[in-house]
């Protein structure tokens, strides 16, 4: 194996979205960069969720919005990107729901229209007559993880930015009052300042220099079916189902039930076991969703483990002390933001704070009071053992 | 429910899972001769089994070549379920035996999906297999579980790889055998081995001509010399450059020699690929068996608990009756019946150990002859060429001339199969990976000049058959799932405007925000 230069400017734990993004960021800046993962770019949730890029909520929102008709040129790869949403409602409690999201999107500037059910069946045509209406948000959209993971890969290397793939990170060298770099599988790398994007493995990383980042990782399940010619809009959902006619034009969706899982350590990483029998429960809602699609095959499913915080936001922090440590993690909904968060991680690593956006109440301070035992609490605990033998006997 | 001494996550898995329809004390996927050979045992031993096997299958699924290459050389008879059911009773004549003994057996009914719980997947609240037929899924329970899915058919494709007549030596040899649906006559067979030898016998057996016996090596890899007496022409030292036909179907094989020359013209109607088998490893992967390499092929190593493996998912060339009665046997004791101990397995014949060496042997052949723009993936429509420069799926129209070899890409660590997935589409179309996952495991091997051995399995995933939303849907959901079910996690605070964090429309907002 040739000699791999164990240092750098800045140092990113985590080769998902997050740390991709902050790290293309970085480089577009020429920034000595390096990112660090345990196994294969995207690997986990990043490359296996819904594709979403409309996210109100998030004070990034505006440079979501903003950024992601830019990203394949930025970038140099396609994302396939593609723009607006359509959530569909088949009661009239959803409707009342998805019209108050759009109202809150209004309230920031962003076109959406309540389209009643005919309009919905001419703009959806695999929606059948059970739909009561939608939501036409003429904004947002959708893109592909998988590829828009890569695409950020690639980006980055080619502005000389380095990807360090199936290295794990053990612990984090904190030396006085800095980070110093990091211990991997493959020794230690030296770094001036580093960014924790690490995902489920980020909270035992910083608990190893006595920082408490609380995340509870769980995992999520989607379904996946053969192709069909392709909607006017790709990005439509609705019905308790988060997801999207991919460009290809498979239908691919996700929702409901959650697993907590354990801790996740800091080295090694998740163990991701594929679907369960939630799968039918998912065929179920996307047979409601589109009954004209019911002759449509599943061919696959997956699932992805995420991580939350307690109240399920981000955390965008340059900590204080040490004050060369930057930390992210998306709390379950970091896809589409990845434009922006990296961009928000990029400003706080080089000039101490966000440019564009007020993120101040995604600090890891808000946390500072928490019980030890808060995910007992909040009922976020894996299920017991199943012991089939003795339940059978 | 959600007190503040027991706080529940109403959305999380908790006891939603649909449970079994149905129960059984032995479960055996597979009515081949080692799960039929595990049923009589289980049986005979006093235990409750039940038999599924998913012939006759279906005509969509035989139409789109799972889980056999059927190459669309079958009758207007698999049409009829009533006619095909009465074929497969005819064709196994251990299945009466076992509606004797009392098995409940199930035809025509697919396992999708094999769920126990392990590492991170703790919710299921017992251990079940999803089963449908064509109009519905259920779930059934088991104490114990015998896969016993058999072997598919090695796949490599050439041009015309896509016209009518191209099929497996297995998807072959069932419509002959199994569903006496044939509408071939004269077949030329890729391969020279105890598959190729087998598969010409029964052709021969069957009244159907076989023109000719196709070799990549110089010599034949078994005794062809009863074949030979029957008039069989072997021909060695060339690959298939062509399927020669039209879409109504092929009319004859082009067949290259290796060292270069002119191609020779074979006349037939159908082309069998008898180059190798694969064993039907993707419930026992789904059901989270640890996978190992041997002969050539990926097979369980180590199984979750109550799951057990007879017959040639377990690996090719066992003696698939004693396997079954194996299998039976340490089912049965791990449930406390005594039974009956099965001699030692001496009579297997497993693979010649060059297994891999021979299958790459006819890969390179086959694109030294054929070239790169032959497809690969046809569900997908990824050519040799788009694999080995890992370019974008075709549907994008952006070729890409940087990052644009399987070698530059593995200068960033070993490459692997799930990756190649992701960027080239490649193995992700409706047949499910049948007809392209060994050969993209080839070729990639070929574009980094690793031996086969090093590419990792790409994993499966259920439904591991491609079955319709309609017929996957559920049936019924439990009042749980029907009012916890949220699209996303269902945390209110998520969802709250950056703007109202920590104002008085912070706590209002919540309150609306139960069910996105």
């Amino acid at each position: 194996m040739s000699e791999i230069k164990k240092s750098a400017a800045v140092i990113i734990v985590g080769g998902g979205v997050t740390g991709l993004s902050a790290a293309w960021w970085l480089a577009r800046d020429g920034v000595d960069v390096l990112v660090i993962d345990k196994g294969i770019v995207g690997w986990e949730a990043s490359g296996r969720n819904g594709g979403g890029c409309t996210h109100y909520q998030s004070p990034l929102f505006h440079e979501e919005q903003r950024l992601w008709p830019q990203m394949d040129e930025l970038l140099g790869y396609p994302t396939e990107y593609r723009r607006e949403r359509v959530i569909m409602a088949l009661t009239e409690a959803q409707l009342s729901q998805y019209k108050d999201h759009g109202d809150i999107c209004a309230g920031m500037g962003y076109h959406y229209e309540v389209l009643d059910q005919k309009q919905t069946r001419e703009l959806v045509p695999l929606a059948g007559d059970n739909v009561v209406g939608a939501v036409h948000y003429h904004f947002g959209g959708q893109a592909n993880p998988q590829r828009t993971v890569q695409a950020y890969a690639w980006a980055l290397q080619d502005l000389g930015g380095r990807i360090l793939q199936h290295t794990a990170v053990s612990s984090l060298i904190l030396e006085g009052d800095k980070i110093r770099g990091v211990e991997t599988s493959l020794g230690r790398f030296d770094c001036d300042h580093l960014v924790l994007a690490a995902g489920p493995q980020s909270g035992a990383l910083l608990a190893g220099i006595g920082i408490t980042l609380p995340v509870a990782p769980a995992r999520a399940e989607m379904i996946v079916t053969e192709p069909l010619p392709l909607m006017k809009i790709g990005g439509v959902d609705g019905n308790g189902l988060y997801g999207r006619q991919t460009l290809r034009g498979n239908l691919a969706y996700g929702g409901g039930p959650h697993e907590w899982l354990a801790d996740t350590p800091a080295a090694g990483g998740p163990i991701s076991r594929p679907a369960t029998q939630l799968l039918q429960n998912l065929s179920k809602r996307l047979v409601e969703l589109f009954p004209k699609a019911a002759h449509v095959r599943v061919i696959r499913s997956w699932a992805g483990i995420i991580e939350n915080t307690p109240d399920g936001r981000p955390v965008i922090d340059r900590l204080s002390d040490p004050g060369n440590l930057t930390v992210c993690t998306m709390s379950s909904v970091g896809f589409g933001l990845s434009p922006a968060t990296g961009h928000a991680i990029r400003d706080l690593v080089v000039d101490g704070t966000c440019s564009f956006a007020e993120i101040g109440k995604l600090g890891l301070g808000r946390f500072a009071n928490l019980p030890r035992d808060w995910r007992v609490r909040q009922g976020w605990v894996p299920p017991a053992i199943p012991d089939y033998e003795s339940a059978k006997a | 429910m959600e007190d503040e001494s027991n706080p529940t996550d109403l959305h999380a898995i908790g006891e939603k899972h649909i449970r079994a329809a149905e129960e059984a004390e032995i479960l055996v996927i597979g009515a081949g001769e080692a799960g039929i050979a595990a049923a009589l045992t289980a049986a005979r031993a006093g235990a409750k089994v039940t038999l599924v096997d998913e012939n006759p299958v279906g005509a969509g699924l035989i139409g789109m070549d799972v889980p056999l290459l059927y190459g669309n050389r079958w009758t207007a008879a698999v049409q009829n379920q009533g006619r095909m059911l009465e074929q497969v009773l005819a064709a196994s004549p251990g299945l009466e035996e076992a509606f004797e003994l009392g098995v409940d057996v199930r035809l025509g009914t697919y396992a999708w999906g094999a769920f126990v719980a392990g590492p991170n997947l703790r919710s299921l609240p017992e251990p079940v297999v999803g089963l449908a037929d064509e109009t519905r899924s259920w779930l059934m329970g088991f104490r114990r579980l015998i896969i016993a899915a058999g072997a598919r058919d090695l796949v490599l494709s050439f041009k015309g790889f896509e016209i009518p007549g191209v099929v497996g030596a297995l998807g072959m040899a069932s419509l002959i055998r199994t569903y006496a649906a044939f509408n071939g006559t004269n077949i030329v067979i890729l391969g020279s081995g105890d598959l190729a030898v087998a598969t010409a016998t029964m052709a021969l057996d069957a009244g159907l001509s076989v023109a000719a016996m196709v070799e990549v090596r110089d010599a034949p890899q078994a005794d062809v010399s009863a074949l030979v007496a029957r008039g069989v022409a072997l021909i060695t030292g060339h690959t298939i450059l062509e399927a020669a036909g039209t879409a109504e179907g092929v009319s004859a094989a082009l067949l290259a020699p290796i060292g270069g020359g002119a191609p020779q013209r074979i006349a037939c109607d159908t082309i069998c690929l008898a180059i190798g088998a694969v064993p039907v490893i993707d419930l026992a992967d789904v059901a989270g068996a640890k996978m190992t390499r041997e002969n050539g092929a990926f097979v369980p190593a180590k199984l979750p608990a109550g799951v057990f493996l007879a017959g040639d998912c377990a690996g090719l060339g066992q003696d698939a009756a004693l396997s079954g009665r194996v299998a039976a046997a340490s089912a049965l004791a791990s449930l406390g019946y005594t039974a009956e101990t099965p001699p030692e397995r001496e009579t297997s014949t497993p693979l010649a150990e060059d297994t891999d060496a021979y299958r790459m042997d006819w890969m390179r052949a086959l694109m030294a002859t054929g070239g790169a723009d032959v497809m690969a993936c046809s569900c997908e429509e990824v050519s040799r060429r788009d694999l080995l420069e890992v370019q974008p799926p075709r549907y994008l129209q952006a070729p890409t001339e940087k990052h644009n070899s399987l070698a530059s890409l593995e200068t960033d660590g070993p490459v692997n199969q799930d990756q190649i997935k992701r960027l080239t589409r490649a193995c992700m179309g409706p047949c499910q990976a049948r007809r392209c996952r060994e050969q993209v495991a080839m070729i990639m091997a070929i574009g980094t000049d690793r031996p086969l051995a090093a590419i990792a399995l790409a994993g499966y995933r259920a439904p591991v058959r491609p079955l319709p939303l309609g017929v996957l849907a559920a049936a019924e959901e439990c009042q749980e799932m029907v009012e916890g079910w949220n699209v996303w996690f269902g945390i209110r605070t998520q969802w709250i405007p950056y703007d109202d964090i920590g104002t008085e429309r912070e706590i209002e907002r919540a309150g609306r925000m139960a069910h996105f």
